[in-house]
């Protein structure tokens, strides 16, 4: 099945109204020492019928996604409401592309316009972007941002970063001769702020919270930077900022995030939606595509995209970075997403998940053995020192029907008797008391 | 007149009080363990809406909005072909949206068992050797493969400087090369709209890391030089990168690495059906020789014969690292694969051969309107100009804004940038004859118009939810945010 029109009837006709003989003279301009003699090794053709049952045979080899989700590490089991999914998948977003024809993508636009103001309420903000890869894309050009800004080349990172966020950090920035210092955590699991001098940085970014759950002192994160007139960059999680201090309020330049929690589904690591927010007085120095309002030759309000000498389809080598296709449609379900949930419904979602996580640590704690690595204010995530190898014992839990982890000894080697617990609002008191009973057989029957 | 009423924003549509949402809730009196200093005390100025509400304004703008499933999307370079619906229905099985990406290997098998036959396949349609998924787009692809020459020429000691890219290459390729610490150096197009293969050889020297090719390139021309080219970028020491934006034009046809080149992105938005999602997410996989293999970003795909199982394999030493938080748009890929599966060897080779056909058939029918300023066919795509409407004070733009009345998307615009009052057109493979006869018309009608009653043209369009933005207000007075009142 190939999906195009064409009769015998057609293909003649258009090839008479050419001037060519056959479809093979149009190919001519290719050197014929290089063209492909045989059809492609690739699989042979399948009907509709035979692709619907070979890829749900496939993906039923998933065996975790029938697991209870306890998993966390920055990606997380969030309920996605109906309306969100529904409104999101409609082909008329899905189907369309970048909205460079303003009056045939006003939908669009209008849609980012919309989600770059609500990601500019909850991070409290004052300009946001339409949007970038992922978490991890986010950060990098927060730095980049910085960078740019300040005209320098060091950069602080809390060793309590999402630590794929700062290996991506390191890879992106690879050609740029950046020097990137990751920052120790304390007992506490949390950077130790007054001691950080951020002297000659360009920025300093902190996790709120981390990758262990924990609230860190951003405010004081912030100041480190500010003293040295660095740029404070805070990557929040979004599903948290209806009851934590917004990046704004503790004086972040430039606030980031992983967008995924905002009614967009795990699959498998992507695709996810980058947040990106920041000051208005470094609105020309944002990366990637951003709406704007205007009005129409009738004076009716119309958006666009603006601002588009920062990019790189006008400025080349020069653009503020090299991001042309960003992540629409997840920003438009995080959009619709936000709307769903409103004010009080954002702030019931972070006040259940903070709630769920606590009944979760006290009743995890009480298991023979376990206790929590770091006490103190966190998050919808908690890290459970055990007496084994967290790694190991993620994976046996697997096997009794619970998802969890990740253990933490690969990304902290000091920490491979950990793992990450998160606790979504889909996770009930029931699973909770039924998850820790499950740990405690597998601690006392291996 | 008064003008008329502004389309609603959702901020607009609020009234205290009001919801949609549906969650648990903590109990009564329940421990909610935020201490003060992080506690929020004003709540984000969210919308309070109904849910029907919601429904209605999202379901408003959906219909504010072109698509691939409203009408023709000729845009060019952009490749606006049908997206099987078949491909959203499997991508949406709970085994693919529910799979958290750290969860074992094991209890993934069905995911990795798709990208390793899903690379393989791709691999085999571009002959190159081994691939990665992580890029979530092209321009994040060819960061990665820029990387990965830097990587294999630091590894051989050699510090290069430069990167070539011809004047008519994607804005990408140049921002890309700056962001991988190169300075990204321009070669001009002869008068058959192709390198100028003595300008590139001017400027090849033991300085140069690589080139970067479109092939076709922008202008919808092949590179008939490309074993010359190649042969001499090899010559200097430097690598060839495979911009694959238009490898839908090829695909079955003839493969990147049989023309010489090592690094190769493709676009699987384009190529493969994949949504566009009004601007994303896409997926830009990108795919190299075996020599440079081994500094793919980690984790590589790799399959255990003892165990007979796949698995992510992290201790990869001369890898550049990581790119993406997890394994790229795997969503995408789902949709990719079962695209290609749908198409089979035959079918792929016939996208490229109709969507070759249906650009040729347009260019031939609007040649004396908009004539395209190389000779010869084009592949995919061609791009025509609107110069000669200048003299009746008429641009591209407004031919552009003009065709929407007539009920089709209009062709991407101005670029590339190495032709005046550039039209660049790409019906795909997925649109009739008969939606490119009457795009024919259209075009045609509106070139005469030019000349009768340009007014027709300078006023388009005034069939559209909205008409002409003033473009210049919204940059000089910035307003990228709702606040309120």
């Amino acid at each position: 099945m190939d999906f195009s029109p064409h009769t015998d009837q057609d293909e003649r006709a258009m090839l008479e109204a050419i001037g060519v003989d056959g479809i093979e003279s149009l190919f001519e301009p290719i050197p014929g020492s290089v063209r492909l003699r045989d059809p492609l090794g690739v699989p042979p053709a399948l009907t509709e019928p035979e692709l619907v049952a070979e890829l749900g045979a496939l993906a039923s080899l998933n065996t975790a996604q029938g697991l209870v989700c306890f998993a966390g590490g920055g990606v997380y089991d969030h309920y996605i409401p109906a309306a969100v999914r529904s409104l999101a998948a409609r082909a008329e977003f899905a189907t369309s592309y970048t909205p460079y024809q303003a009056e045939l993508s006003q939908g669009i636009l209008q849609a980012l316009f919309e989600f770059q103001s609500l990601v500019c309420e909850i991070y409290g903000m004052d300009v946001a972007n339409a949007s970038l890869y992922d978490g991890a894309n986010s950060v990098v050009e927060a730095v980049n941002l910085a960078v740019r800004a300040t005209g320098r080349g060091r950069v602080l990172v809390a060793s309590t970063l999402h630590p794929h966020y700062t290996d991506v950090l390191r890879t992106y920035t690879t050609g740029l001769g950046l020097d990137i210092d990751t920052i120790p955590f304390t007992g506490e699991g949390t950077v130790d702020w007054s001691r950080v001098d951020a002297t000659d940085a360009a920025a300093v970014v902190v996790a709120y919270p981390n990758v262990f759950g924990r609230l860190e002192d951003a405010r004081a994160a912030c100041d480190a930077a500010h003293a040295h007139d660095a740029l404070a960059v805070v990557a929040a999680d979004p599903t948290a900022m209806g009851i934590l201090k917004s990046p704004g309020e503790m004086g972040a330049d430039i606030a980031v995030g992983e967008g995924q929690a905002l009614g967009n589904a795990m699959f498998y690591g992507g695709p996810y939606v980058g947040l990106f927010a920041t000051k208005e007085r470094l609105v020309r120095q944002v990366p990637g595509r951003i709406s704007g309002e205007t009005v129409d030759a009738d004076g009716r309000r119309a958006y666009v995209l603006t601002l588009q000498a920062r990019e790189q389809h006008i400025r080349r080598a020069k653009a503020t970075s090299n991001v042309c296709t960003n992540q629409t449609l997840l920003a438009v379900a995080a959009g619709v997403h936000l709307a769903w949930l409103g004010p009080v419904g954002l702030a019931t979602l972070g006040e259940t998940c903070a709630s769920r996580t606590a009944f979760a640590a006290a009743r995890l704690a009480e298991i023979p053995g376990c206790r929590l690595k770091f006490p103190g204010p966190r998050f919808k995530e908690l890290v459970l020192e055990t007496p084994a190898d967290g790694r190991r014992l993620a994976r046996r839990l697997a096997g009794r029907g619970w998802l969890t982890g990740p253990g933490l000894g690969d990304w902290y080697p000091q920490l491979d008797r950990c793992m990450l617990v998160a606790v979504t609002e889909r996770r009930t008191e029931d699973d909770i008391v039924r998850f820790a009973e499950a740990i405690e057989k597998e601690l006392t029957e291996p | 007149m008064s003008a008329p009423p502004d389309f609603p924003t959702i901020f607009e549509l609020s009234k205290p009080g009001r919801r949609a949402w549906s969650l648990p809730e903590a109990p009564e009196g329940s421990d909610i363990p935020i201490p003060d200093e992080h506690r929020r005390l004003e709540p984000p100025r969210l919308p309070e809406v109904s849910e029907l509400d919601l429904v209605r304004h999202y379901t408003r703008l959906s219909h504010r909005n072109w698509s691939i499933d409203t009408g023709a999307y000729p845009l060019g370079s952009c490749s606006m072909k049908y997206n099987p619906k078949v491909a959203e229905e499997v991508a949406g099985h709970p085994g693919w949206q529910g799979l958290h990406p750290l969860a074992d290997d094991e209890l993934v098998q069905g995911a990795l068992r798709l990208l390793g036959e899903l690379e393989r396949a791709l691999c085999a349609a571009t002959g190159m050797a081994h691939l990665t998924f992580q890029p979530a787009a092209g321009a994040q692809g060819e960061l990665t493969g820029l990387l990965i020459m830097r990587a294999w020429h630091a590894k051989k000691g050699d510090v290069r400087k430069r990167v070539i890219v011809p004047d008519s290459a994607h804005g990408t390729n140049p921002a890309s090369v700056t962001l991988a610490g190169w300075k990204a150096q321009e070669v001009r197009s002869d008068a058959r709209g192709l390198v100028d293969f003595d300008a590139l050889q001017e400027v090849l020297d033991t300085d140069v890391a690589g080139l970067m090719l479109t092939n076709p390139n922008t202008l919808g021309l092949f590179e008939r030089d490309i074993e010359k080219i190649a042969q001499a970028v090899h010559e200097v020491g430097g690598l060839l990168y495979y911009d694959g934006a238009n490898f839908n034009s090829i695909v079955g046809k003839v493969r990147p690495g049989d023309m010489g080149f090592d690094v190769v992105h493709l676009n699987l938005h384009k190529t493969f059906a994949t949504p566009h999602g009004g601007g994303g997410p896409g997926s830009g996989p990108l795919a190299v020789t075996e020599e440079l293999a081994p500094f793919l970003p980690v984790p590589v795909l790799a399959w255990d014969e003892q165990s007979a199982t796949w698995h992510w394999e992290v201790d990869r030493p001369d890898s550049i690292g990581r790119i993406h938080s997890f394994y790229g748009n795997f969503g995408i890929d789902v949709r990719a694969y079962a695209y290609l599966r749908s198409l089979g060897p035959e079918g792929l080779a016939r996208v490229s051969e109709r969507a070759v056909l249906n650009a040729n058939y347009l260019k031939t029918l609007i040649a004396e309107a908009f004539p395209t300023p190389y000779p010869g066919t084009c592949m995919h795509e061609f791009v025509a100009t609107a110069k000669g409407l200048k003299k009746h004070g008429v641009r591209a733009l407004d031919v552009a804004k003009r065709l929407m009345d007539f009920g089709f998307h209009p062709p991407t615009i101005y670029f590339p940038l190495v032709v005046e009052e550039a039209l660049m057109v790409e019906p795909t493979e997925t649109e009739s004859k008969e939606t490119l006869d009457s795009l024919g018309e259209a075009l045609v009608q509106i070139a005469a118009e030019a000349a009768g009653d340009p007014n027709l043209l300078h006023d388009a369009p005034t069939s559209t939810p909205v008409r002409r933005p003033d473009e210049a207000q919204a940059a000089r007075h910035l307003k990228v945010r709702w606040k309120p009142g």
